[in-house]
Parts: C-alpha cells; sequence; structure tokens
C-alpha cells in the first residue's frame, strides 16, 4: 500500500490558490485509489473559509490553526506540519516562493526524497516515482527516479497540471490544532512591501514588444521602444533585462512580475522560462524572435522567427513606418 | 562578518544550444560553454558588499571536480578571500540531500555567520541552501533580493514574491539565504583579475577530511535520479516562417493587423 498522500494548500484572503486544485489532481495520478488530504494552515476567519472552498475537490482536510502562522512563515509552517505529518507521508506542495521556502527544509526533517518543480508524473513503480522535470531553462526535460519507501516531499510546477474540482461527499474538516504547540523561529515576517506602480502599465496594452537577453544591451531597449511607439503599444520585458537594469522591474512579465494580457505578444530574444510564460494570459497571438532555434519559447509561440532581433525589430519598424508614408500619399 | 558562498559551474543555456547525446542519457557536453551559475554569482557580489560594509571574510565552495575549480577563481577574482574544492569520487551522484550533507560537513569544519547560495542553478531545484539550513538547524530564507546588516546577529531581508512585491523578513544569525538574480549588480571581472589569482593554493577536502561516512552521500545514497533525458512534444509549437526576412516580416504585420493592430 501506498504511504498517504497530502497536499499543501496555500491561500490568501480566505481564497485557496489554483495549486490546491492542481494538487488535488496530481496526488491522483500517484495513488488513484486513496484520496488526498488537504492541510491547510493559518489563522481566523480567512483559515476557516479556505477550509470551506477546499473541501470542492478533497474529502479529507486536516486544519491547523495557530496565531503564529496568520502569515505564512515557512520556518514556522514546517515545524507546524513536522508536529502532524504521519512519517513516510508524500506530500505535494505548489513550486511558488512559498513553496521553495517551505519544501526542501521539510523534506530533510522528514528525513524523506526530494524532488522539486515538477511538471509530470510519468508512472508509479511500487517504491518508485517517475516523474518529468524541466532542465537548462526548459531547452530539455529529464525522467527522475524518485524513491519513496521513506516518503517524499515534491514541488509541482504551478498550471502543470490541470485543476479539476470533484464533487467529494461527507468530507470530514479535521482539527489538528491542538497538536501544534507554541510555535518560535529565527526568522519573522515584517511586512509586505507591495511593487511600485511604474512609468508604463503594460497591463493595459494590446500590443506587447516584449524583450529579453537577446536585447543585449541597454541602448538596444530603444530599438524595441521605436517598434513599439510605432505599433501603438508598449515596451515589456523578461527577468533577465530586470536583473541587468535595463528596463525597471514594473515592466516585468512573469510569475514574479506582472501578468498581462495583450492581443499580440512579441516575444524579442525571450527564451521562454516557464516562469516568464506563467505572466502571458488570455492567448494572446504569441509572436516569437530568436537567435537560438532551441530556445522553448517555440514550442509555445504560435509563430516563430528564428532571426537576430537586432537586425529584424528595426527592419519591422521601417517597414511599419514605409507603409504609411505610402498610405498617406 | 564570516560568509560562505556555495557555487556551482554549469552549462551557460543564454550561451549554448542544449542539445541530447545520441543516447538519450544525458545532453551534449563536449561544446558545451560553462560559467558561474547565475545566482550565485549575484550571491558573491552581496557577499562582497556585505563584507566592505561590516567587515569579515568572504569563502567560495563548490562541490565537484579539478574543471570547477575556474569558476572559484573567478570569484576570487571578483574579491573573494578563500576558494575551497570540496571534492571526492564518493561524491559523486550526489542527489540534492547528498550535496547538502556534504556542505554541512564542510560548514562544521569552519565558523560561518552568514551561508549564500544562489536561487536555483539551471540543471537543480532551489534546493540545497533549504537543505542545508535544516541540516544545521539555521533559519532559512529564499528568493532573498535585498540584505541589510542589523544590530544584535541579525538581518533585515526581503525576498521576491509574487507580482513583484517584497516579503520583509527579520532573520538571526547564523543563517542560510538563497539569493534571487537582480539583487545587485555583481562586478566584471576582466582576463587581469583572474590572472592574479592564477597561482593562489586552492585547498581540496574529501570524504575522510569531512569525516564523512561515504554512504551517506554520492549515488549510493541518493533517492532521486536522472533516468534520462529528452526533448518534449509540447502540442504543435510555432508555425516556424521560413521565408527571407523581408517575407517574415510581411507575414508578421498581416497577422498583427488581423489582430486590430496597424494596417
Amino acid at each position: 500500500m501506498m504511504a498517504r498522500i497530502f497536499t499543501y494548500i496555500v491561500h490568501k484572503d480566505g481564497v485557496p490558490d489554483d495549486s490546491a486544485f492542481e494538487l488535488a489532481t496530481a496526488a491522483r495520478m500517484i495513488d488513484a485509489t486513496a484520496p488526498p488530504t488537504a492541510i491547510v494552515v493559518g489563522w481566523g476567519a480567512d483559515l476557516d473559509a479556505a477550509c470551506r472552498s477546499v473541501s470542492a475537490s478533497y474529502s479529507g482536510i486536516w486544519k491547523i490553526a495557530n496565531e503564529a502562522l496568520a502569515y505564512p512563515n515557512a520556518d514556522l509552517v514546517r515545524q507546524a506540519l513536522l508536529k502532524v505529518l504521519p512519517s513516510n507521508s508524500i506530500v505535494l506542495v505548489p513550486h511558488d516562493h512559498f513553496g521553495i521556502d517551505l519544501a526542501p527544509g521539510l523534506s530533510i526533517k522528514m528525513n524523506s526524497a526530494f524532488v522539486s518543480d515538477v511538471l509530470d508524473i510519468a508512472g508509479v513503480d511500487g517504491t518508485h516515482l517517475k516523474l518529468v522535470r524541466q532542465e537548462f531553462g526548459g531547452q530539455v526535460s529529464a525522467h527522475v527516479r524518485c524513491e519513496i519507501s521513506s516518503g517524499a516531499v515534491i514541488t509541482m510546477r504551478p498550471g502543470a497540471f490541470k485543476a479539476v474540482e470533484i464533487a467529494s461527499e461527507g468530507n470530514v474538516i479535521v482539527d489538528k490544532s491542538g497538536e501544534v504547540d507554541v510555535l518560535i523561529a529565527g526568522r519573522r515576517y515584517l511586512e509586505t512591501v507591495v511593487a511600485e506602480a511604474g512609468d508604463v502599465d503594460i497591463t493595459k496594452h494590446s500590443i506587447l514588444v516584449s524583450i529579453g537577453r537577446g536585447i543585449q544591451e541597454k541602448e538596444n531597449v530603444a530599438i524595441a521602444q521605436e517598434l513599439a511607439d510605432t505599433l501603438g503599444g508598449a515596451v515589456s520585458c523578461s527577468r533577465p533585462v530586470v536583473d541587468a537594469k535595463w528596463m525597471e522591474k514594473s515592466r516585468q512579465v512573469g510569475s514574479s512580475g506582472k501578468t498581462v494580457k495583450p492581443k499580440v505578444y512579441l516575444a524579442c530574444g525571450i527564451s521562454g522560462a516557464s516562469q516568464h510564460l506563467a505572466g502571458i494570459k488570455g492567448g494572446p497571438l504569441l509572436i516569437a524572435i530568436n537567435k537560438n532555434p532551441k530556445a522553448p519559447i517555440f514550442q509555445v509561440a504560435d509563430v516563430g522567427i528564428v532571426d537576430d532581433v537586432l537586425e529584424f525589430l528595426p527592419a519591422l519598424t521601417n517597414k511599419v513606418r514605409e507603409m504609411r508614408t505610402v498610405a498617406a500619399k | 562578518m564570516e560568509i560562505l558562498v556555495c557555487v556551482r559551474r554549469v552549462p551557460d543555456t543564454s550561451e549554448n544550444e542544449i542539445q541530447l547525446n545520441s543516447a538519450g542519457d544525458d545532453i551534449e557536453r563536449d561544446e558545451l560553454v560553462y560559467s558561474i551559475n547565475e545566482p550565485d554569482n549575484y550571491a558573491v557580489e552581496e557577499a562582497l558588499q556585505i563584507v566592505a560594509r561590516v567587515g569579515g571574510s568572504l569563502t567560495v565552495a563548490t562541490v565537484g571536480g579539478e574543471d570547477d575549480e575556474e569558476v572559484l577563481r573567478r570569484e576570487m577574482a571578483m574579491g573573494a578571500h578563500h576558494g575551497v574544492l570540496i571534492t571526492d569520487e564518493a561524491f559523486s551522484g550526489s542527489d540534492g540531500r547528498g550535496i547538502a550533507t556534504i556542505l554541512k560537513a564542510f560548514v562544521q569544519k569552519g565558523k560561518y555567520d552568514l551561508i549564500l547560495t544562489g536561487v536555483q542553478a539551471e540543471d537543480g531545484g532551489a534546493q540545497v541552501g533549504g537543505m542545508l539550513a535544516a541540516l544545521l538547524d539555521y533559519p532559512f530564507a529564499s528568493l532573498v533580493n535585498s540584505i541589510e546588516v542589523l544590530e544584535g546577529k541579525k538581518l533585515k531581508i526581503s525576498r521576491e514574491i509574487a507580482g513583484g512585491n517584497k516579503e520583509m523578513n527579520e532573520i538571526d544569525l547564523p543563517c542560510v539565504l538563497s539569493i534571487q538574480t537582480g539583487i545587485n549588480e555583481p562586478r566584471y571581472v576582466g582576463m587581469r583579475g583572474i590572472r592574479q589569482v592564477a597561482s593562489v593554493p586552492i585547498p581540496t577536502y574529501g570524504v575522510t577530511d569531512l569525516g564523512l561516512d561515504a554512504c551517506s552521500v554520492g549515488e549510493p545514497a541518493a533517492r532521486v535520479k536522472r533516468v534520462d533525458y529528452f526533448v518534449p512534444e509540447l502540442g504543435t509549437g510555432a508555425e516556424i516562417l521560413h521565408g527571407s526576412r523581408e517575407e517574415n516580416i510581411d507575414r508578421v504585420l498581416e497577422l498583427v493587423a488581423a489582430k486590430g493592430g496597424p494596417k
């Protein structure tokens, strides 16, 4: 018999994250016979609201209410989980900024195996799971074999598993708060500082000329700006452009930046890391221009052009201007 | 402050087209350009800036082989005071837990107030920092994008969370932090700088130096193993335009116009 599967529910303001329902799918892929148990950690009315919403997909719910967990400080959450989780459990956690904080240390303390950022479950074979990950910025995928006889902590990529709501009757919320005592950690949450608005709101534009590492240097941002001006759009970017201080953080598209819903997204010299793609919603026409024919962006784009953006973009700008001049005559 | 930064040498994905080898069990490594794992380089720069503000020294360490010495020298050229190569045949095939176990043993040979890692490696899973912290019973924070040293053996740090927001925390020393890219602007390292540290000896540590049980690391201890690599079939993929640049531009403008863009 396989070990019991738990999913960690990320929630905010009483609303469970999409990952709560995606993890339910992943858990059923690992073991279709035993329904997973959701662990919902927090405090107050928000926690109760989250537990109620989660019951759409889970028949078993463990609730841990603790005032110290009103904000999910991973070092405290880890302590709380260790007090309630049976040994050899399989624990599924979303691979987001919280899961990255919580999960590796949890696996050490549970003395269990750890695999991160999993996209798919390729198979279950006795005490082994075969999991799918991506490496090298998504240029290749890998099968990973994970020995689970002494349990496992696995983080799952947000969006990789289809969220399902499974109507489950007679679900039971088990209050495990009593098993968790005072929680103290060497790390204390202070406050959340909300991102500055920035000069241009890229979420409001229907055409985005989005630039990545392929733009090569700060001076070349102007090439994208000219095209955006000509097309009546705005310039957005991927993480490396912000890291290099070529553009403000407010222009970044992705899970740690903005979520955009344009009609047209021109990905220029962007490799197409999953964290970047997570910020592109609403199914825009995605046109990718990249020198590297192996760039993962070509797997998700509608149209791909293998070319140097530093030459392609100015040529595109010129063509639009030419057409306008002709039309004006 | 005594700081240790754990670094890795990895294939540079911005410089390489990663291809599978013919057996499919690894990537083609012959022609690869290797470099320091990018977030690790930001971690080293951050450590150098902290040492410049409050004093102390910086050690960079890597678990690997002879070839990995070049990234230690690169970071020493940046200003790291010491480089350490943790190497042993028994370490090969280690999973994340194995690497963290090796690093724990090394940490316990010295006295560090602060241990930094990069948030993740190109082929890794954002795991070693958090594991190392748990093994040492130190506090941990990931995705750190600012560090301020406070009085009383504490730091004020921010973490990068969703939507560009920052989560502010206070954390006690000693601790382990995983550093996010963009936290600073890593200084440039020229050939001259690297030549200057070319002959600085780099001590090595193996299984016995670290008092490790060879069965607790390396392949025998690994519960997580990569079986093979493959290139996924993700739907149909893009329609690649094979025309001349001018033809491609015309096609792009046609598509954009159909979406309500400029005619």
